[in-house]
């Protein structure tokens, strides 16, 4: 595969605050990456630097192995769909798309013809005469997808492009972004925060926090395989307890030593272990490798979701049985529903589900202080 | 049930609140209009008449032309073209220099922004007849500007009492009216925007003429509209700069009115704000279509 942009240890700080710490990422033609990280992380300003609205302080933006740092960004063969559209307020549906190849001063007739096509590709035929101010958030989206897509870029940039939308609109536009990234096979570079907006419509996933990179790989290696403690709790929910590695092959954790499917970690080297709540079975106590009190129970329509301490460690675990509060269970794991990752920064900050986030935590933390 | 009437109440509530603002309104701004139409057909002795109208149009004086004949022309009718030659040429002016200085203004930085427009807006507070006689002070034949001339030995420039002189006054004293409203749009324009149109091909000059400009356009009306009204009615810089030799319609009201032609003086003033009322009209047309229909 051919390596359209390419980013070589590029950093960028804003008022001496870093916001991208030596960033290497390849991006290839024809796929479909998303950036993904919470807010902060580095990935809006990765895009601008792309687009050309931004320029590193340090390292290169190559594009087909070119330098284009110093490149403006209506020289780049490279289109943005901007958060919340920035669609010009001035001209109606057709001049908008048709705005671009005014610019190229393309003949009248193809002009008419290419935003007829793109209109078309993105339903919104009939829709050239009306004022963009007046349409809904998601014919808007439409028409900042067509006006960047109309000139054919090599690359197209979406910063958070289904952010405004409700959830079934979303759920749409994210399988018509894929279908219409297929039938034109421009690479698109795609930034969220929504985890499983990046797991359903993703080729490849750029896992960011803190303006560097924490992990690159497809969607199904990002669940099933995260490089650490940060991703693990980022992507899906994720118990991680602290364990120590025997040898190949066996992990002990939480007073019990597993079979695993992990190996090549150095004999009794310290480790963080993930294990997915929907990958633990309930079993009657005396079949247990681990047991625990059942402290609350959750109905979530296709499953419960229950909270289990084991030895002072809360596990969340999702089941189809039903369990009651204060219940002793036993609890079973199968050697592939665990996951060994080398201890990181991000080791013992995520994983317990004494709270759902961080500010609860904070928040009970400023409790007890005033209660001092 | 209780909903209806309670609605009205709060409806009758509004407008009573509203009340000292109506009285206000009709009291300084609706009859003194009524005053000036009246006045403006009707003669001495209060009858109706159109004379005070058709006597803008068909007054005729005998003045000096250039060759030394004596020519008969419709003296109002000069006076207006006159007076709306010198508005529009300083209108201009101020939108040629209003525009770049709005637009550097509104990319500077926050802080430097809140700097420049008090800097444009402290003449403002000066009363107008003063900075009149500065500009006379300066563009003397034996002013401060020929002074800096003689000094640099550039010679000598004649400029008070020429059109330029009272262009000048004009410009200085309504160059504030441009800025502020085209500074106020291009201030609040939505950066995405600017960094879409680049984003979409378009260089520095591509954004200015497609994006900005046009977006820019109710803020130059307004600036166009709060420049040329008050200097197409101006009449004391024409006096002060311009040594009296070129009388505007604003002179000719005064005259007319210290003169105790009231019912001369209301017509013309009359007939200034029907044209003027027009002029906007047509304006406000011009540029709805334009922000609408785009390049």
């Amino acid at each position: 595969m051919k390596k359209i942009i390419e980013l070589r240890d590029v950093s960028k700080a804003f008022d001496g605050e870093t916001v991208l710490d030596h960033i290497d990422l390849d991006i290839y033609d024809n796929e479909f990456l998303t950036l993904l990280g919470p807010s902060g992380c580095g990935k809006t300003t990765t895009l601008r630097l792309i687009g050309g609205f931004e320029t590193p302080d340090s390292g290169d933006v190559l594009f087909l192995g070119a330098r284009i740092n110093d490149t403006p960004p209506h020289k780049r063969s490279v289109n943005t769909v901007f958060q919340r559209y920035a669609l010009f307020p001035h001209l109606n549906v057709f001049d908008n798309v048709a705005f671009p190849l005014r610019e190229q001063r393309l003949p009248k007739t193809e002009i008419e013809e290419k935003v007829r096509e793109m209109l078309a590709l993105v339903k919104l035929t009939g829709f050239e005469r009306r004022n963009v101010a007046r349409l809904s958030g998601g014919q808007q989206q439409r028409v900042a997808i067509a006006r960047a897509l109309i000139s054919r870029p090599r690359v197209l940039l979406l910063d958070e492009p289904l952010g405004a939308l409700d959830l079934k609109l979303r759920k749409d536009m994210q399988q018509e972004l894929k279908n219409i990234q297929k039938a034109t096979g421009i690479t698109f570079v795609f930034v969220t925060h929504d985890q499983e907006e990046a797991l359903s419509t993703s080729d490849t996933i750029v896992v960011m926090a803190e303006g560097r990179i924490q992990q690159i790989g497809t969607p199904i290696d990002i669940y099933n395989e995260p490089e650490n403690a940060f991703v693990a709790d980022f992507i899906g929910e994720s118990n991680i307890v602290d364990g120590v590695m025997r040898a190949d092959y066996r992990v002990t954790f939480s007073g019990h030593t597993f079979a695993c499917v992990d190996k090549g970690f150095q004999k009794n080297e310290p480790v963080d272990v993930v294990v997915r709540p929907e990958d633990v079975d309930i079993v009657p106590l005396e079949r247990g490798m681990l047991r625990g009190v059942v402290t609350s129970v959750t109905f979530m329509g296709v499953h419960y979701e229950i909270i289990v301490d084991i030895n002072g460690f809360k596990w969340m675990i999702q089941t189809t049985d039903f369990v009651d509060v204060d219940e002793e269970i036993g609890l079973y794991l199968e050697p592939d529903a665990i996951h060994i990752m080398k201890k990181s920064e991000y080791s013992g900050m995520f994983g317990d589900y004494s709270s759902f986030s961080m500010e609860l935590d904070e928040l009970s933390d400023a409790e007890s202080e005033a209660d001092e | 049930m209780s909903r209806a009437p309670r609605e009205r109440r709060n409806a009758r509530v509004a407008r009573l609140s509203l009340a000292p603002y109506s009285v206000w309104a009709v009291l300084f701004i609706v009859v003194p209009l009524v005053f000036v139409a009246y006045y403006a057909f009707t003669d001495n002795s209060m009858r109706f008449t159109t004379e005070n109208i058709t006597k803008f149009f068909t007054a005729t004086s005998t003045v000096l032309g250039e060759d030394g004949s004596q020519q008969v022309v419709r003296t109002y009718m000069v006076i207006f073209w006159r007076s709306l030659k010198l508005a529009v040429i300083s209108t201009v002016i101020c939108l040629l220099l209003g525009y770049p200085t709005a637009y550097i203004i509104a990319r500077a930085a926050p802080r430097t922004q809140k700097t420049a427009i008090t800097f444009i807006m402290i003449p403002m507070w000066m009363n107008f007849l003063i900075r009149t006689y500065a500009w006379m002070t300066i563009l003397q034949d034996t002013g401060l500007l020929n002074h800096l001339l003689a000094a640099l030995h550039l010679g000598q420039a004649h400029i008070i009492g020429t059109e330029a002189a009272v262009v000048i006054g004009m410009v200085y004293d309504y160059f504030p009216y441009m800025i502020l409203p085209i500074y106020s749009v291009l201030a609040k324009m939505d950066t995405r925007l600017i960094e879409a149109a680049h984003d979409l091909g378009c260089n520095n000059v591509g954004v200015l003429r497609r994006v900005i400009f046009p977006l820019s356009l109710p803020g130059v009306v307004s600036g166009v509209t709060m420049v040329l009204i008050p200097s197409i009615s101006t009449f004391y810089i024409s006096q002060k700069l311009g040594n009296g030799k070129f009388f505007l319609i604003g002179d000719a009201i005064e005259g007319q009115y210290v003169a105790n032609n009231l019912h001369f003086a209301a017509a013309i003033a009359f007939i200034l704000m029907v044209i003027l009322l027009i002029a906007m009209a047509l304006m406000k047309r011009f540029t709805d279509s334009c922000v609408r229909g785009g390049v």
